[in-house]
């Protein structure tokens, strides 16, 4: 479904600020699997995730997405194949639009937009059905203007825009960092809700150890810019976060895991 | 104030009207401070009294003004996306390279239309009687057909700004990362909204002209402004809570802001006054909500604390 093969990216590459943020990374992903992925601040996450949305282009490399080569595609060209969710919650809906507005921006991701109404009857229905399983009574606040809701709410609204139109593949960096551990646990819980209904390959980034070894069917650790361990399911279930730390270590060549450069949770 | 002044002011808030809509497209909706304003309001009033002068329908004329305000606007737009100019900067450039366009659309600096046929002469010609009761005439004829025209591209607007096209573009000025996210074009919508905003502006300049008889080079100078002034004001006192709303506000702050202007000019002041009555207008009407906001939250504030402390 995915194949990012040696692909490389440095920042301000040539000047004393050189970054390199990825080294031949490759990553093959079936269709169907969750991927969580961790690895310490700066480790190269975000970048990956970038390189897979459009946001960044890598220096060398190729990005395929279900068969079809998106190396050079701009991010809005990519976008129909791709969900993604933000660390903030306020960066994944439209503030002055209001909640059924907003969805239906969702419903249109990456066709051709037309002079129809961007909210009619029908549409709405649909809406109000997809709002149901997010159990926040949203479902009768169409007309709220997404500004008026909590962080929590936005996170799961957002959550929901992402993946109702079933993309290619979802895309979540760090989408329950920002909110408070309660609200965090059911943005949680609805993700596995939402990937298991729609069988969503997915990519989720994520700095909480014991989060990465529940969710998802394979596991990733990145550092410095390079996959470091790649734990599949059935060695998976049996990790605890102890195991993960030590696999660290033994993967680096005795190096040991630095805790604050890993925020354990 | 004589009843005229007041009818005529009311004629002009309803012209102005439009500007204020297209103002209102890009520093509300696109989130985009455009000064092409200037330059594309002289513009439409340049093209239309040219083609109308050579024999052009002016009806005709008046179309054509909004398509060329439209690719002005959509110059700014490039400037801004593709060239990755500041929005200030883009928007005042195209205002500039404007003035001498105009210049060399009209051929001189100053076009009268007297004698020629107009939009106005037109509904002039409808000869619909003013609207009067108990003897006191609140409205020109002239005026009742510019509130159906002005309304009808009010209610254009609403209902663009509710498709899909639409609802892009107000995403890109509410928050350009999610819309992207979702596919679109951010670079398109801009030049797209522009465009529209430019557009209109060309128009309210296409009918001023005709409306006061002459296009004038200068025409233009203090409209980004004017309909600021409108924006600003109309959501103050009519409120923005929904974009029906809001559109129908930014038209009745334009008729509110030509009355402030027609009874400053009463009580005596020059007409040259009046761009330093209309800057004192804006930054009123931006200073005191905030302001009377502060004073609301400290008093409820006081309240919550257990009683007034003056008590
Ligand atoms: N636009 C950029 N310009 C320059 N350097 C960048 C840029 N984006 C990222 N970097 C650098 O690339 C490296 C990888 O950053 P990235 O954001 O991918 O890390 P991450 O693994 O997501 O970290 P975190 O856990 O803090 O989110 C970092 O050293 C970062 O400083
Ligand atoms: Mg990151």
């Amino acid at each position: 479904m995915l194949n990012i093969t040696n692909v490389n990216k440095v920042f301000n590459a040539g000047t004393v600020n050189e970054k390199i943020a990825l080294r031949n990374v490759n990553l093959h992903v079936k269709k169907g699997e969750f991927i969580t992925v961790i690895g310490s601040n700066g480790a190269g996450k975000s970048t990956m995730m970038n390189m897979i949305s459009g946001g960044l282009t890598p220096d060398e490399g190729s990005i395929k997405i279900d068969g079809k080569d998106v190396t050079r595609l701009a991010e809005h060209q990519r976008a129909g194949l791709i969900g993604r969710v933000f660390q903030d919650p306020m960066a994944g809906t439209a503030p002055n639009m209001t909640i059924e507005e907003n969805l239906a921006i969702a419903l249109g991701r990456g066709k051709r937009r037309t002079l129809g109404f961007g909210v009619n009857n029908q549409k709405r229905e649909l809406f109000r059905e997809q709002l149901k399983q997010l159990d926040q009574g949203l479902e009768n606040r169409l007309k709220t203007k997404v500004g008026f809701l909590s962080g929590g709410q936005r996170q799961a609204l957002s959550l929901l825009m992402a993946t109702f139109t079933e993309p290619k593949i979802l895309l979540l960096d760090e989408h329950t960092a920002a909110l408070d551990p309660k609200r965090a646990q059911l943005i949680v819980e609805l993700t596995e809700k939402i990937v298991e209904r729609y069988k969503l390959t997915t990519i989720m980034v994520t700095h909480n150890m014991e989060q990465a070894l529940n969710m998802g069917n394979r596991l990733l650790m990145l550092h410095d810019g390079g996959i470091i361990l790649d734990i599949p399911d059935e060695k998976k279930r049996t990790m605890k976060p102890q195991d993960l730390l030590r696999a660290f270590e033994t993967a680096r060549g005795g190096e040991s895991f630095s805790e604050d450069r890993f925020l354990l949770t | 104030m004589n009843q005229l002044a007041i009818m005529g002011a009311i004629e002009q808030g309803l012209l102005f009207g439009i500007l204020a809509l297209g103002v209102y497209l890009t520093f509300r909706i696109l989130n985009v401070p455009d000064l092409t304003v200037d330059g594309s309001f002289a513009l439409g009033g340049a093209i239309a009294a040219k083609f109308i002068i050579d024999g052009t329908n002016p009806f005709l004329a008046t179309l054509l003004a909004f398509i060329v305000g439209g690719l002005a606007g959509a110059f700014t737009g490039v400037l801004h996306t593709k060239g990755k100019i500041n929005a200030l900067l883009a928007g005042i450039l195209t205002m500039i390279a404007l003035y001498s366009i105009n210049l060399r659309v009209m051929g001189k600096a100053n076009l009268p239309l007297l004698r020629e046929d107009t939009l106005f002469t037109y509904v002039k010609d409808m000869g619909i009687p003013n609207l009067a009761v108990g003897g006191v005439t609140l409205l020109s004829g002239v005026a009742i057909v510019f509130i159906v025209g002005v309304m009808v591209l009010k209610l254009i607007i609403d209902w663009f700004l509710h498709t899909d096209m639409g609802l892009d573009l107000r995403a890109t000025g509410d928050n350009s990362k999610m819309i992207r996210s979702f596919g679109v074009n951010t670079d398109s919508t801009t030049i797209i909204g522009l465009a529209l905003s430019n557009g209109l502006v060309a128009l309210a300049g296409a009918w001023v002209a005709q409306y006061q008889g002459f296009a004038d080079v200068g025409m233009g100078i203090g409209m980004i402004v004017i309909g600021l002034a409108s924006v600003i004001v109309g959501e103050v006192l009519f409120g923005s809570s929904s974009i029906f709303r809001v559109t129908l506000a930014v038209i009745l702050g334009s008729i509110v802001y030509r009355l402030v202007i027609a009874i400053a000019l009463d009580q005596g002041l020059n007409p040259s006054d009046m761009k330093l009555i209309t800057a004192l207008i804006v930054i009123f009407a931006l200073t005191v909500p905030t302001v009377a906001k502060g004073i609301w939250k400290k008093q409820a504030v006081r309240t919550a604390r257990g009683g007034s402390s003056d008590a």
